[in-house]
């Protein structure tokens, strides 16, 4: 049963953005491209622009969260939104207010767009199935199942370093299981044409049917990481030595934790990313997080270009719109 | 009070009939096949003409969802779903609140039923006390009270020594055990079957081993005490092929499958649609494909609903928080009957394994047509055509996976022992 991507108005625009899959390559530049326009605008003495103003967005955050909030907070003020910061502990909404009335509420106070990050896969689709037609929903992170702003800041942070995605190889390293990240990731490098997208990590840690995914599965890190351009590291939740995934932090460091000498066996010009918090000693090496190939602060920055991009398409408004305010 | 049911085309698989005749009823009973009795005068005349008569079905899984759930559904509202879908009679699983495991509930429920019910209903009493796991239920007591089985429904038995105890407590009563084959340790906190979309979506699986593990298990305790056991809900191939394999080395197990898993896999799921969310979870193209070979090689001995009615707000929430269970009552019959076109299943084959193979299981003597049977039996418009929406179910619970499908054929006239108790 083919069902229609709502995520897409019936021009094949953006309406919300959920997930990568299922978006098409022209999209996926676009994003890139605008994130490029907009990328100038903090480092310009007046940070702003004013295409989003007079427009309310709400990030609801169901799931603790630093970095990707403030982000997307800094991306909404740098478009003159007006911006409404809500956190709310998940324990409060499923043993009282549902959902879907916390929804009707926050739409009664007339934003025009939510940003959502929950715990539970299929969130940012609940949401956008059921706000009212002029609100926008863009997937914050949902569960195990995407965080699509975060892929397209690391395929930003990508392109700038390597340019032809077409003749990359690209290994994901960790929890693959279990993150969102990693999902969004492989849909994005595969539609933007990476012909080689590996996933490395103990078989408790990588999905049962990884490789219809379209990627290779290594179980061995210096195998999977050998020849890389880019490798990604993933953060490894303390949570999971227990439940039988893993039995230590200290082995996982010396099987899966990327360290300089691991890190030799990709190609000399690699790029080392992580889309954080970083566990140091755990995933990686502190020498390799702040050594000469690691571009995770740039990461961070990106997301900002990145954020803006998707928020201002989703609403309509590109940079190029931005003489004629 | 003395019917006549003409011309329709009578299908009944345990006697080999499937042609046209006329069928007279006295009583509640049937009394004549072909031609009338003599002196027979009949108070009401049925005709039947372009239309087919099936036995009343038999489904092996219905939850009512009252006593407790009456939010959901009621005992009134699914019988009558239930007749309307050509059901006369349902088995109701013990996992109501309060439990079935005192006979008094159980009573309460036949009382409700005589007060509003327009289906037989046969309770499934629980195997452990308040389905615990720990201590063994009043079995004799249970099937006192009408029990036609025992089960510990989905809620697990960790501890093996107690599923033998109970296993060999319910051979001592003759009383037929229900599982449901899961090894919760395996099972727990998932929502979909692992697998590529669950893989996708990030959903949290349910490996096939959380149900082969547990078949294993049972095989075993069944093989050593000599029980009568009938797996429910089967939803992986290779559980179909262990059991074809016990009953080859001569068991005695029966096996039913719920019609979505004939029809549905985790494809269905789309993107996160919660009427596709159900324990056992939808699963691969292979194992639907086992499952209709494991009706075809006489493996999986019925067909049931597992109808679960849900309320709005179940099913309003991210797929794994929203409650598993569908709604399919209403589209049993039909659906089934599809099959006759997609596999090498017939007709007959499929209205037996609807209703006289389930009554079998049951060990009771309905689900079938003959001369002095109890006048269960439906009326069948093979022509109709409708389409499944919230407007067309009966039942209260509108969460069909089905939703939208169009659908071929339609109960006109249900007959529940010679009383009409649904008409179109």
């Amino acid at each position: 049963m083919k069902q229609q991507d709502i995520q897409l108005d019936s021009q094949g625009r953006l309406r919300h953005f959920l997930t990568i899959e299922g978006l098409k390559r022209n999209i996926l530049t676009d994003i890139l491209d605008t994130a490029e326009n907009f990328s100038t605008v903090g480092t310009r003495n007046v940070k702003k622009v004013p295409l989003l103003r007079g427009k309310t967005i709400a990030n609801l955050f169901f799931e603790p969260s630093t970095r990707t909030r403030t982000t997307f907070e800094l991306a909404a003020k740098r478009l003159s939104a007006d911006v409404l910061n809500i956190n709310i502990s998940t324990s409060s909404t499923t043993k009282g207010e549902s959902l879907l009335d916390m929804l009707r509420n926050l739409e009664a106070m007339h934003c025009d767009m939510f940003v959502v990050r929950h715990n539970a896969s299929g969130a940012a689709h609940f949401f956008a199935k059921h706000v009212a037609p002029h609100i926008s929903v863009i997937n914050g992170g949902d569960g195990s199942h995407a965080h699509p702003t975060q892929a397209m800041l690391d395929m930003f942070t990508i392109r700038r370093h390597k340019q032809d995605f077409t003749k990359l190889t690209v290994a994901i390293v960790g929890d693959i299981l279990h993150s969102r990240v990693a999902r969004s990731q492989i849909h994005a490098l595969t539609t933007l044409g990476v012909p080689e997208v590996r996933v490395i990590g103990p078989q408790t840690l990588i999905p049962k049917d990884a490789a219809g995914l379209g990627v290779h599965v290594y179980h061995d890190m210096k195998e999977g990481i050998r020849d890389a351009d880019v490798v990604i590291m993933l953060r490894l939740q303390r949570e999971r030595m227990q439940g039988a995934l893993l039995p230590s932090a200290n082995e996982y460091y010396r099987t899966y934790g990327l360290s300089p000498s691991k890190l030799r066996l990709a190609k000399p010009d690699a790029i080392v990313m992580h889309p954080g918090p970083i566990n140091r000693g755990v995933e990686i090496a502190s020498s390799v997080a702040d050594g000469p190939q690691s571009v995770i602060l740039e990461q961070v920055t990106n997301g900002i270009a990145i954020r803006m991009a998707v928020m201002s398409m989703v609403l309509g408004r590109g940079p190029e719109e931005e003489a004629e305010e | 009070m003395r019917i006549h049911i003409q011309n329709g085309l009578l299908i009944d698989p345990a006697h080999q009939i499937e042609d046209i005749h006329d069928l007279y009823i006295n009583d509640g009973q049937i009394v004549s096949i072909g031609k009338a009795p003599d002196g027979f005068q009949a108070d009401q005349v049925i005709d039947a003409a372009e239309k087919m008569i099936f036995p009343g079905l038999v489904d092996l899984q219905t939850r009512l969802r009252e006593p407790g759930l009456e939010y959901k559904a009621t005992i009134a509202s699914e019988t009558r779903a239930a007749a309307a879908g050509g059901i006369t009679t349902v088995c109701l699983p013990p996992d109501t609140s309060p439990i079935l495991d005192t006979p008094a509930v159980i009573e309460l429920i036949h009382r409700r039923n005589e007060a509003a019910g327009c289906a037989e209903i046969l309770t499934i009493g629980a195997l452990t006390k308040g389905l615990a796991g720990e201590e063994i239920s009043e079995m004799y007591e249970l099937k006192r009270a009408g029990c036609v089985g025992v089960t510990n429904a989905r809620a697990p038995i960790a501890n093996t020594r107690v599923m033998r105890r109970a296993m060999e407590y319910a051979a001592n009563y003759d009383l037929t055990i229900f599982l449901h084959a899961d090894d919760h340790s395996l099972s727990e906190g998932g929502c979909a079957h692992e697998g590529v979309i669950s893989t996708r979506l990030g959903l949290a699986a349910i490996p096939e081993a959380a149900e082969t593990m547990a078949v294993a298990r049972l095989l075993m305790l069944v093989e050593q005490t000599g029980v009568r056991a009938h797996f429910c809900q089967l939803s992986s191939a290779k559980s179909v092929q262990m059991i074809h394999r016990a009953q080859y080395d001569g068991l005695p197990v029966t096996a039913d499958v719920a019609l979505h898993h004939l029809y549905l896999t985790d494809m269905d799921i789309g993107y996160f649609d919660s009427n596709c969310h159900v324990i056992p979870p939808l699963r691969g193209q292979r194992d639907k494909s086992g499952l209709r070979d494991g009706l075809l090689n006489g493996t999986l001995h019925a067909i049931c609903s597992d109808h679960q009615p849900h309320e709005p707000d179940a099913k309003l929430a991210p797929f794994c928080e929203s409650e598993p269970g569908m709604s399919t009552i209403d589209t049993l019959l039909p659906l089934a009957l599809r099959l006759a076109d997609e596999t090498d299943l017939s007709t007959p084959d499929i209205i037996s394994l609807l209703s006289f193979q389930p009554a079998r299981i049951l060990g009771l003597d309905i689900g079938h047509l003959g001369i002095g049977a109890r006048a269960d039996l439906c009326i069948f418009d093979p022509e109709a055509r409708w389409t499944v929406t919230p407007d067309t179910l009966l039942s209260q619970g509108k969460n069909s996976p089905f939703m939208d499908w169009e659908i071929k054929g339609q109960v006109v006239q249900t007959l529940l022992a010679g009383k009409t108790v649904f008409k179109r």
